[in-house]
């Protein structure tokens, strides 16, 4: 049995004095994605064929490959963004949604290091 | 998680039908009816509607059932002219006001009536809108100033500056547009939610006061603000025909001129 008022349960812990971050940053990214997503398209189906060894060619190039890096880290941003919020949105358990919000923040932070690692072993 | 089915003692069963004797014109009218008393789950009765003798609106029609056939259905209604938001409820699937609601504008022969969705229920269609209230007086609904004017003068607004809050003022605070948004549903503990937030919106865009600043501090949170991911079902469902997800945008707008970009 638990006696709250209504003041109490809406005031709770108070406000956190951030969000726009967060908000601001899903929405950049997306805006971000449109020109590099049609770069990555648009340089996939110029080229002549999809071998393996067509794109390391085309990856020794700096261009690509800084936009490469860029159109990944872009779009891994993003989507931890965007999970983040449906976790929040959807999952009311708090010892699961801590859970998976860190296992979203750490795929994030192992993908961008991947991203970074393969990039580095293709021109190395 | 998210609650997507109902739970047991929720689920809606088939209730009684009343007929209408020696009518011409019929509408039928299924009511969901919940009696905290009983322990029973809840159930729709249909009530058939002699249309020749009732008035034109759903409330109408309700009022018709609760004076001639079953005195126990419960619903909040004042006004009858949809400016005291008492009689918020969902309607056919949408959420609005039954006074303002004609019959013959329900499509089929059958109007189906529940209470504000994903509230608690105190009894047959009237929700338990507490919660709601507290948010409302969580963002200071009132003027707040530090100046003092002289005595015996009005705080001046210019038309432009009392222009600045047509299609906020308005808002009867009925609940149809919170009670429609499903980040509410989810959220509604810490998302502040559709009304609630036009409503703050309407003292931050109100010239005379003076706590811009600290009504924005108070707003910038991940739950309270930043839950509304532009849904828009509040405007669609607005029956006073505002724009609660476009007051949503202005709030934003005025956090992020407020942060470095």
């Amino acid at each position: 049995m638990q006696y709250r008022t209504d003041i109490k349960k809406v005031k709770a812990l108070g406000t956190a004095k951030h969000g726009f971050g967060h908000w601001w940053m899903q929405r950049l990214s997306a805006v971000l994605m449109i020109p590099l997503g049609l770069w990555f398209v648009f340089s996939l189906m110029s080229m002549e064929n999809l071998s393996p060894d067509t794109l390391i060619q085309w990856l020794y190039n700096p261009v690509p490959a800084l936009l490469m890096a860029l159109w990944t880290i872009t779009v891994v941003y993003h989507a931890a963004l965007g999970l983040q919020v449906i976790i929040e949105d959807y999952v009311h358990k708090k010892s699961i949604t801590l859970a998976l919000l860190l296992l979203v923040k750490f795929a994030m932070f192992t993908m961008i290091v991947a991203t970074f690692f393969s990039l580095f072993k293709l021109v190395s | 998680m998210a609650e997507f089915s109902l739970p047991k003692n929720s689920k809606i069963q088939k209730g009684k039908y009343i007929k209408a004797k020696g009518a011409s014109n019929i509408k039928k009218l299924k009511v969901y009816r919940w009696d905290p008393d009983t322990g029973d789950n809840p159930r729709t009765d249909t009530y058939e509607i002699d249309t020749d003798n009732c008035g034109p609106m759903v409330l109408d029609a309700l009022n018709k059932v609760k004076n001639e056939i079953d005195t126990t259905l419960t619903f909040r209604r004042s006004c009858r002219e949809g400016i005291c938001g008492s009689c918020a409820m969902n309607i056919n699937g949408t959420n609005t006001l039954a006074c303002t609601k004609a019959m013959k504008d329900c499509k089929g022969d059958e109007v189906a009536i529940y209470p504000l969705p994903h509230m608690d229920v105190i009894k047959d269609l009237v929700p338990d809108l507490s919660h709601f209230y507290a948010q409302y007086a969580s963002v200071q609904p009132w003027i707040q100033t530090d100046s003092v004017p002289f005595p015996d003068t009005e705080r001046l607004q210019s038309i432009e500056d009392r222009e600045r809050i047509d299609g906020l003022y308005e808002c009867i605070l009925c609940a149809c547009c919170q009670t429609s948004c499903p980040s509410y549903w989810w959220n509604g503990d810490r998302y502040l939610g559709p009304a609630v937030l036009l409503q703050s919106y309407r003292w931050l865009a109100d010239s005379r006061d003076e706590y811009t600043g600290e009504r924005l501090e108070d707003l910038e949170d991940p739950f309270k603000v930043f839950r509304c991911h532009t849904i828009m079902s509040c405007t669609n469902t607005c029956p006073k025909g505002l724009n609660p997800g476009k007051a949503i945008g202005e709030i934003k707008k005025l956090i992020a001129e407020r942060h470095a970009l």
